[in-house]
């Protein structure tokens, strides 16, 4: 076994936070919410 | 029939599905108007499978989210949604699909229509359909299938996503005689996908979670190492195999407590007759019955 449950969970966690961060640094965010505020063609059926 | 002392997450789970479909669609005004909220919530995605373009929703879907910035000019991989996504499924795994995703409440009171019942327990290797929807829909083809300008499209919502029907464009099209105009051969076929998944519905449970939904797979990954687990107490366990036949999901959660199926809906904890199946939460293995592969 390379790590334990709780040893996996904490990396695991860690690495969510980091990727978040690092995601919102490089203005990932922005991209998101600027799609979500406005009518998504491609989900209703429209184009 | 004996008072059992049952968990109240399952047993006011329908009170729980409710009031998360209500929270992320808490923008009930914009259903009359025909507009979509544009406030600070949508910098954020939502835990379960919801349209951004539905009237009421109060933040981003997280699939959706994931294949705009995938397939946007500026970008190849989305940390922000992955991050988030890693955040939510090492949190609570797939409870989410058993008690937050709205989608998947929707498939569930599909399913109480009276009607004859179809087993999936002979259709288990479709489950692994929805892994390869999640790395070549959501993935792979917003990443590889670019226009000229770099951008991809966002294949999982445009050509597979029954919510956006369901969500976005039947309760616009309703109000907005621009948006019922524009509706064309691409709202026919998924609104073609959205019927299929209506009428499985009603006889399979929850098929689209199932098979097919990417998030659902994303979940399950972490299903595993989640900190809200299922334990099953090898003492009080008489082997009766109650917890199997109830289970909609096709779990032994004697054998595989934390399966990759397991949306902690705790059928299997209302089947027990020695209250031997419990819900736990914390770092570490709180299972004490993960021995056996499923």
């Amino acid at each position: 076994m390379f790590m334990t449950k709780k040893q996996a969970q904490l990396l695991l966690l860690a690495a969510g936070v980091l990727m978040l961060l690092f995601g919102v640094w490089r203005g990932e965010a922005d991209t998101v919410f600027s799609k979500a505020i406005r009518l998504c063609m491609e989900c209703v059926g429209i184009g | 029939m004996d008072k059992k002392k049952l968990n109240p997450l399952a047993r006011f789970r329908g009170f729980i599905q409710a009031g998360a479909t209500l929270l992320t669609n808490i923008h009930l005004p914009n259903f009359a108007k025909g507009t979509l909220y544009q406030g600070n919530g949508k910098y954020v995605c939502v835990p379960g499978l919801n349209c951004y373009s539905c009237p009421g929703a109060a933040g981003a879907c997280p699939v959706g989210a994931f294949q705009a910035v995938v397939g946007s000019s500026k970008f190849r991989f989305s940390y922000y949604i992955t991050g988030i996504l890693i955040l939510f499924g090492v949190l609570l795994g797939r409870f989410i699909c058993g008690f937050l995703c709205p989608f998947g409440w929707f498939q569930e009171l599909l399913h109480k229509i009276p009607s004859p019942k179809l087993s999936t327990k002979k259709l288990k290797p479709l489950r692994y359909l929805k892994y390869a929807v999640l790395l070549v829909m959501v993935v792979l083809l917003p990443l590889l299938a670019v226009n000229e300008l770099g951008m991809g499209d966002p294949f999982f919502c445009k050509y597979l996503c029954p919510q956006g029907v369901l969500e976005g464009a039947l309760p616009l099209s309703l109000t907005n005689a621009g948006i019922r105009a524009a509706l064309g051969k691409l709202f026919t076929w998924k609104a073609c996908i959205l019927l299929a998944v209506i009428m499985g519905s009603v006889v399979f449970y929850r098929p689209f979670c199932k098979w097919l939904c990417p998030l659902g797979a994303f979940y399950a990954l972490l299903n595993k190492v989640s900190l809200f687990q299922m334990r099953v107490d090898t003492h009080k366990c008489v082997s009766c195999g109650a917890c199997a036949r109830a289970c909609k999901m096709d779990v032994d959660i004697t054998k595989t407590p934390n399966h990759a199926e397991c949306i902690r809906c705790g059928m299997c904890m209302k089947a027990c007759p020695t209250d031997a199946i419990q819900y736990k939460f914390g770092l570490g293995d709180q299972s004490n019955t993960e021995t056996t592969k499923e």
